[in-house]
């Protein structure tokens, strides 16, 4: 028996889902167009002033990040949950950890990406520093990575639930609230032209300390789920 | 220890065990399925699980496969508690459950590759597969257009590719034609004789000679 | 090993009539220890010189916040118990744990609430320890709504202990980055929640309020737990018998 290398499993899992994903295009640009709409709202809910606006832009966007990576968090093992290829996954003779890490990557590359992409064309809407760009890429780059990891276990230990999605959330938003006050203050503070190499060091450390350790606690919340 | 509450052919003391079930016990949503089973499954066994709806056979077979955990009791593979060695123990089993685990995004073709593939097989013979489960000139199409017979049947296809010795198959002839549960009953003959095993549930009843299949039945229990 | 001291425990049956042995005991405790703590601290103990008698719901509102947390850590104690030694009653016991502390963490937030009003003049500030005493009580939620969601109750356990040990790693960081957010954005212009150093007729009276309160807490945690055990075990013979019993004598 030819047995995988652990690249090759990963490398495996993360081209299925995004052949997928891109078969299935408005998984991608849902959570996307939910992104643009959201942070849309806040002008015509708060007024246009552009001072106002700039001053909340920040947590703005960071929030309606968050929301929108919830959204499609269920894409992540639900439809495999249902169908049985999460079985055949966990099955399968390598280890979680790999598989796991796999989908989650994929699920990055499928919505933490995009909106990373689109956030700059949104920022100035909303009239964002100019100042505070760099640190909003940054921010995003190192903090929607944690987003995917964080909400991974919260998936995984709601997929056997039949209406886990509200509950979901409520197992979600907490964790991600340290990464939400590091990188809107990193961005704030850009915007006041000081260092904010602080904040982003924190937000790498803790990007550092979920990639470790989210996998391990995905795996078990996955054979709790699949029991 | 005595089984109670269920009736086991397959405690051959085999020279060649495979798998052993000691003390299992299963409690699912605070009933007893079964407790304190004992059986051993060994090289060559066709072992079917029997029972009423409810018994507890799928629950079994996913116990026997490590998916679920036991309240109580372990399993042994080749004599060492599955935990301990997962990795080797997936790469000797083949399990399908009552889901298919086909995506309907992909087509016959690439649902069959990719299952292969993450078993560690190779891929470059997945059309020749395919037409062993007659869904020759449906490679292209996407599961979505397919029916859940051909979603099973691609599923049973990796059967043909597998090496691995321990089937564990939960109701395989469901949407089966009468052709294919011939074919699949042959190929299953073969596995065993090859020194493999295969458990299985199915409400159907097996045409194989009656020696060859070994019976493990559960009761219905009511607390 | 552990294990092998903790073996006994494992057995339901044992560890239900352990609680049962340690209610009573937990339950006087508490008793003399709260009336005697309460009493003093209400009427004894010397107001604040700043806050006058304000400051006497620090008597309450501190233990509660301590134990919120305490609570929590003793539920992913359990849970990781669960875990690594399958120790099937840790489950239970962190089951029985998580409404509780999420009871104290409410407690500690109202409290906090009253003891802002006076000194803030306003209910709700986003003073750090209130904000993560708030993000704890989500978490709590949280564990008790996934702990629902589940119909096998063992699974319930494991996935709400799974949860409660991700809570658990994350809420030094909750903790830390509210702290940091707090001063960030408040700087020193808001007084936290009075810690002057505390006298000694201030700490004695709080002391003994603490220790009632956790035996008040221990009381409760073992009587949810008999329950959950009961529950878990709805169709074990002992549990059978048990009730078998129960019934005559009230039948008497």
């Amino acid at each position: 028996m030819t047995q995988l290398s652990y690249r090759a499993a990963f490398a495996l899992i993360v081209k299925r889902d995004l052949m997928i994903a891109f078969r299935h295009r408005d998984d991608i640009v849902n959570p996307l167009l939910f992104f643009i709409i959201v942070v849309t709202l806040f002008p015509l809910g708060v007024g246009p002033e552009s001072t106002t606006l700039s001053r909340i832009a920040p947590g703005i966007i960071w929030v309606a990040a968050l929301l929108a990576t919830l959204l499609s968090l269920d894409r992540l093992f639900k439809s495999d949950y249902a169908d049985g290829s999460l079985e055949q996954m966990l099955l399968s003779p390598h280890p979680v950890f790999i598989l796991v890490l796999a989908k989650i990557v994929a699920h990055w590359l499928l919505t933490g990406l995009p909106l990373i992409l689109i956030a700059p064309l949104l920022a100035v809407l909303l009239h964002l520093h100019e100042s505070s760009y760099g640190a909003l890429m940054l921010t995003l780059l190192l903090g929607t990575p944690v987003l995917s990891l964080l909400g991974a276990i919260g998936v995984a230990l709601t997929v056997g639930i039949k209406k886990g999605g509200v509950l979901l959330s409520l197992l979600v938003l907490p964790l991600y609230i340290p990464v939400l006050i590091f990188a809107t203050s990193a961005i704030d503070t850009a915007a006041m032209n000081l260092p904010y190499s602080g904040q982003l060091a924190i937000i790498a450390a803790i990007f550092f300390a979920s990639l470790t350790l989210a996998p391990f606690a995905v795996s078990a919340a996955l054979k709790v789920s699949t029991n | 220890m005595s089984n109670l509450n269920a009736k086991i052919e397959a405690t051959s003391t085999n020279i060649n065990p495979l798998l052993r079930a000691c003390g299992l016990t299963c409690i699912r949503e605070e009933r007893v399925l079964f407790e304190a089973l004992n059986f051993t499954i060994a090289a060559g066994d066709i072992v079917q699980i029997e029972g009423p709806n409810g018994a507890g056979k799928t629950s079994l077979l996913r116990i026997l496969a490590g998916l679920s955990q036991p309240y109580d009791g372990n399993i042994y593979f080749q004599e060492t508690p599955l935990a301990q060695q997962r990795e080797a123990f997936h790469q000797e089993l083949l399990y399908l459950g009552h889901l298919p685990g086909v995506k309907d995004e992909m087509t016959a073709q690439e649902n069959l590759e990719f299952n292969l593939a993450l078993h560690g097989l190779h891929t470059g013979s997945a059309e020749k597969t395919l037409s062993e489960v007659n869904l020759l000139g449906f490679e292209d199409a996407f599961a979505s257009h397919l029916s859940a017979g051909q979603h099973r049947r691609i599923s049973l296809a990796r059967l043909w590719q597998s090496q691995a010795k321990i089937w564990i198959l939960d109701e395989p002839f469901t949407a089966i034609d009468k052709l294919g549960v011939k074919k699949l009953e042959a190929l299953f003959l073969q596995h065993a004789d090859n020194g493999g095993c295969v458990v299985l549930t199915t409400h159907q009843d097996l045409s194989l000679p009656a020696e060859r299949v070994k019976k493990v039945t559960l009761a219905y229990r009511f607390s | 090993m552990m294990w092998k001291w903790l073996h006994p425990y494992a057995n339901p049956k044992t560890s239900y009539h352990f609680a049962g042995k340690i209610l009573p005991w937990c339950t006087r405790l508490a008793v003399i220890f709260l009336t005697i703590g309460v009493t003093w601290a209400l009427l004894f103990a010397p107001a604040d010189y700043q806050q006058g008698d304000t400051f006497r719901i620090f008597y309450l509102h501190v233990p509660a916040a301590m134990l919120s947390m305490g609570i929590y850590l003793g539920m992913a104690i359990a849970a990781l118990s669960s875990l690594v030694w399958q120790l099937k009653l840790a489950d239970a016991s962190a089951a029985a744990m998580a409404p509780i502390g999420a009871a104290f963490t409410f407690i500690a937030l109202v409290t906090g609430a009253a003891w802002g009003k006076p000194m803030w003049g306003t209910w709700w500030i986003w003073d750090a320890r209130l904000t993560s005493e708030l993000i704890l009580l989500f978490l709590y939620l949280g564990v008790i709504a996934l702990h629902n969601a589940f119909e096998d109750k063992s699974l319930a356990g494991k996935a709400a202990g799974i949860l409660a040990l991700v809570g658990v790693i994350n809420l030094p960081i909750i903790k830390y980055s509210v702290e940091w957010w707090n001063t960030l954005h408040q700087g020193a212009t808001v007084s936290k929640l009075g810690q002057p150093s505390m006298s000694a007729d201030m700490f004695w009276p709080f002391l003994v309020c603490f220790i009632g309160f956790a035996c008040f807490v221990t009381a409760l945690i073992c009587l949810r737990f008999r329950t959950e055990v009961l529950n878990r075990n709805s169709m074990r013979p002992w549990v059978r018998e048990l009730v078998a019993n129960e019934g005559k004598t009230h039948a008497v």
